[in-house]
């Protein structure tokens, strides 16, 4: 491909059907939505708690969380990459060059975003809710469903910038996950590649794919928020 | 808290990871060589692991790194073989234990690259030693690799040879990209500075800008790989069986073709070596 | 209908020497005070006098710096769904008003069919129908207000505390919320509650309770304390308010 024009090269790309671009994007997204997923079922209950729950140590907690959503991702791929290694702690799963590795590079990348902002968004309910919810008896672990429930429409936005972080995100997947063909290439890692091999116009063009991923996602979440909003007095 | 999310998080990590390993520890399995930029961005390996896996039926997985690099991975035990160009660095490798035994397998060579209007003048020289004393008493810019790898090393070896020390520089005129082959060129072409290319990773190289090849033939451009299985003894969970197949294979008759085989734009970038072959 | 019958009562409530203070000021000091289940108890006092701060140990928001506070089988907790309250201040989800009565219901562990029956019953009861599939926030506040009422009914209290629940609401809020004050003292449920509207409380009032600069002043038969009050901060009290 030596396309000169990126948005020629992206569409040629999408037009051609190319199986290796499909089993990229697909990869990409397998990768990022586990992730997403993962560092969700952590990350929503364990924001909740942490907005209700007074502990010591729990400013430290927060803060900690708090910076670790600028945490570089080529340290934490380095991090997961000497934890996966063969002569690593984790080395005798295998794990190391598998998408798998990316998987859990991305959670570590993305738990600390959900983490925050749902604490964020529950810490406002619950300042607002508590005296009512316990004296409905709704209070500790019971309550984590209904404030997430009631800070949905907030919490889309954690999700976002969660999916956001893990689409975008090359460092660390590159190291984990060795962009091998066929294997661990995703979109930036094949982006990455294309750069190097000069190849600008493809490897932007492979962007402008991500970006209308992206694109797509976002319009997508922000249409279903705002049918739940219309509908936000349905039975759920 | 932090105990409690930090160990759901690992449980949940090895409850969704198991079936994984599981697969990935079994000893049919995919096989992973851990290679160099050059090899895999010139494309060869897309070329000739089809062949390989049609004959065998082995899968083999691609990481292509620097050779220093990929050496540490292979010494941590993350690979099955290594396919490299530094042949000091790799009979080091064998020597400390972590491989089994290094065979030759195909050279390329490299060459010296440079903007077409050539300040430091070394177009037409034979000596790459004296071309580089030139651009370093012309102070022309030079894009190094600066990663340890393969050619990065056999860079610093010429630079020897010309009585030049680069470290004493100070990034005035040389400057050292600490990336792959491909960004290193990417900044050569931006800035129109002088670079030491391998000849595959240059054919397959698209955003040349002002840049050509200036000087090419010095035998001291020779470009020896070389392909090492990682000693099982060392890493027991090596695939050992794929790994030599895959090395007999490199090493026959037939992976040597495939070597010979693998042109860009007619022109071929790597010539097969192999010892086992020629006798 | 609001039953009390499900098992025994839990009236009376026993204060024992109820103290509260915070960062060293006192708010509430040495109470005593046994509330039975007959009539509908209005607590009154200046504000400050440490009403609502008085309803929310009862109904175990707060805990007591010192003393006690029982119920017949034992010391109070919130989230008991025997009693219940209702908040100056409506706190309702972010979900449609019948979702608010359901979660409620949830919460004392009903089964879902009976949830969602008891839902019906209780909006069809007050008149809430029509508003059953609306979201609860964007209701008037009269109308959250008398959502948080049903919600409560819905739950069957045998006690319920009420801060001054219409303080914030319209002549017409005012009244339909009293009409369901009445209908929860028809159903057996003992009324606790606070107002600073005297007019409200002539008119609700069996038994008054009147707070005076955290302690308690006096404990009157209703028409007796408006008569002619024992102690002198409530007739000051009554007297500053007169022009109501």
């Amino acid at each position: 491909m030596s396309e000169s024009n990126p948005f020629v090269a992206a569409w040629l790309l999408i037009v051609s059907g190319d199986p290796t671009l499909a089993g990229i994007v697909a990869l990409s997204l397998r990768v990022t939505l586990s992730a997403l997923a993962i560092a969700l079922v952590i990350g929503l209950p364990g924001g909740a708690f942490l907005a209700m729950s007074r502990f010591p140590g729990r400013g430290l907690l927060v803060i900690g969380c708090n910076a670790l959503m600028g945490l570089p991702p080529v340290v934490a791929g380095l991090a997961i990459y000497l934890l996966l290694s063969r002569a690593g702690p984790l080395g005798p799963l295998g794990l190391l060059f598998t998408p798998s590795a990316m998987v859990m590079a991305q959670t570590v990348l993305i738990l600390p975003i959900v983490l925050s902002l749902s604490r964020q968004v529950v810490e406002d309910l619950w300042s607002e809710y508590e005296e009512q919810l316990r004296s409905l008896g709704c209070s500790g672990a019971r309550a984590i469903p209904t404030l997430l429930w009631d800070g949905r429409f907030s919490l889309v936005t954690a999700v976002l910038a969660g999916f956001g972080r893990a689409s975008a995100e090359v460092g660390a997947v590159l190291i984990v996950g060795g962009n091998i063909a066929g294997h661990t290439r995703t979109i930036t890692t094949a982006i990455a590649l294309e750069t190097a091999k000069g190849e600008l116009a493809l490897a932007l063009g492979l962007g402008i794919i991500l970006l209308g991923l992206t694109l797509v996602l976002n319009g997508g979440a922000y249409l279903m928020g705002q049918y739940a909003r219309r509908s936000a007095g349905q039975p759920w | 808290m932090v105990g409690k999310v930090a160990s759901l998080f690992l449980f949940l990590a090895v409850v969704a990871l198991g079936a994984a390993a599981a697969q990935a520890q079994s000893a049919t399995g995919p096989m992973t060589v851990a290679s160099t930029t050059s090899t895999e961005q010139s494309g060869l390996f897309g070329a000739i692991l089809p062949r390989f896996r049609a004959r065998t039926g082995i899968e083999v997985r691609v990481i292509a790194q620097g050779t220093g690099q990929a050496l540490e991975t292979a010494r941590r035990g993350d690979a099955d073989v290594v396919f490299v160009h530094d042949p000091a660095s790799e009979e080091r490798f064998v020597a400390e234990g972590f491989g089994v035994r290094r065979h030759e397998v195909m050279y390329n060579d490299f060459v010296l690259v440079g903007p077409k209007a050539d300040p430091a003048g070394v177009r037409g020289m034979t000596d790459i030693a004296a071309a580089l004393a030139r651009i370093a008493a012309r102070g022309a810019p030079f894009a190094s690799r600066g990663d340890e790898s393969g050619t990065h090393k056999a860079e610093l070896r010429l630079w020897q040879a010309a009585v030049v020390d680069v470290r004493q520089t100070g990034g005035a005129w040389y400057r050292e990209t600490g990336s792959g082959m491909g960004p290193t060129l990417n900044v050569a072409s931006a800035t129109n500075a002088y670079a030491l290319t391998d000849r595959g990773t240059w054919l397959s190289f698209r955003n040349r800008g002002e840049l050509e090849i200036l000087l090419a033939g010095d035998r001291r451009l020779f470009n020896q790989y070389g392909v090492i299985l990682v000693n099982p003894a060392r890493h027991p969970h090596v695939r050992a069986r794929q790994g030599q197949a895959f090395i007999d294979w490199l090493l026959s008759p037939e992976g040597q073709k495939a070597i010979a085989d693998f042109r860009i734009g007619g022109e071929q970038l790597f010539f097969p070596n192999s010892k086992a072959s020629a006798s | 209908m609001v039953s009390a019958a499900d098992g025994s009562s839990i009236l009376p409530l026993t204060l024992r020497g109820v103290g509260y203070g915070v960062a060293g000021r006192v708010l509430l000091d040495a109470v005593d005070l046994e509330i039975g289940p007959e009539g509908r108890t209005l607590i009154l006092g200046a504000n400050g006098a440490g009403k609502s701060l008085l309803l929310r140990l009862c109904h175990g928001l707060l805990q007591p710096g010192a003393g006690s506070i029982r119920w017949s089988d034992g010391p109070t907790r919130a989230g008991d769904p025997r009693h219940a309250m209702v908040f100056q201040r409506p706190i309702l989800l972010r979900r449609s008003a019948r979702a608010n009565i359901l979660h409620a219901l949830a919460m004392i562990g009903l089964p879902a069919a009976e949830r969602r029956y008891r839902a019906e019953e209780t909006l069809a009861r007050f008149g809430l129908g029509a508003l059953a599939e609306r979201p609860a926030r964007v209701l008037s506040g009269g109308e959250q207000q008398r959502l948080a009422m049903a919600r409560a009914w819905s739950l069957r209290p045998q006690v319920l505390f009420l801060d001054e629940p219409t303080a914030a609401l319209d002549p017409a809020g005012t009244r339909a919320v009293e009409e369901m004050i009445a209908a929860f003292a028809e159903g057996g449920t003992k009324i606790v509650m606070t107002t600073h509207d005297l007019a409200q409380a002539r008119r609700l009032a069996d038994e008054v309770v009147f707070l005076h600069q955290g302690r308690l002043a006096e404990r009157t038969g209703a028409a007796e304390f408006f008569d002619m009050p024992a102690s002198t901060p409530a007739r000051s009290f009554l007297k500053g308010e007169l022009p109501w």
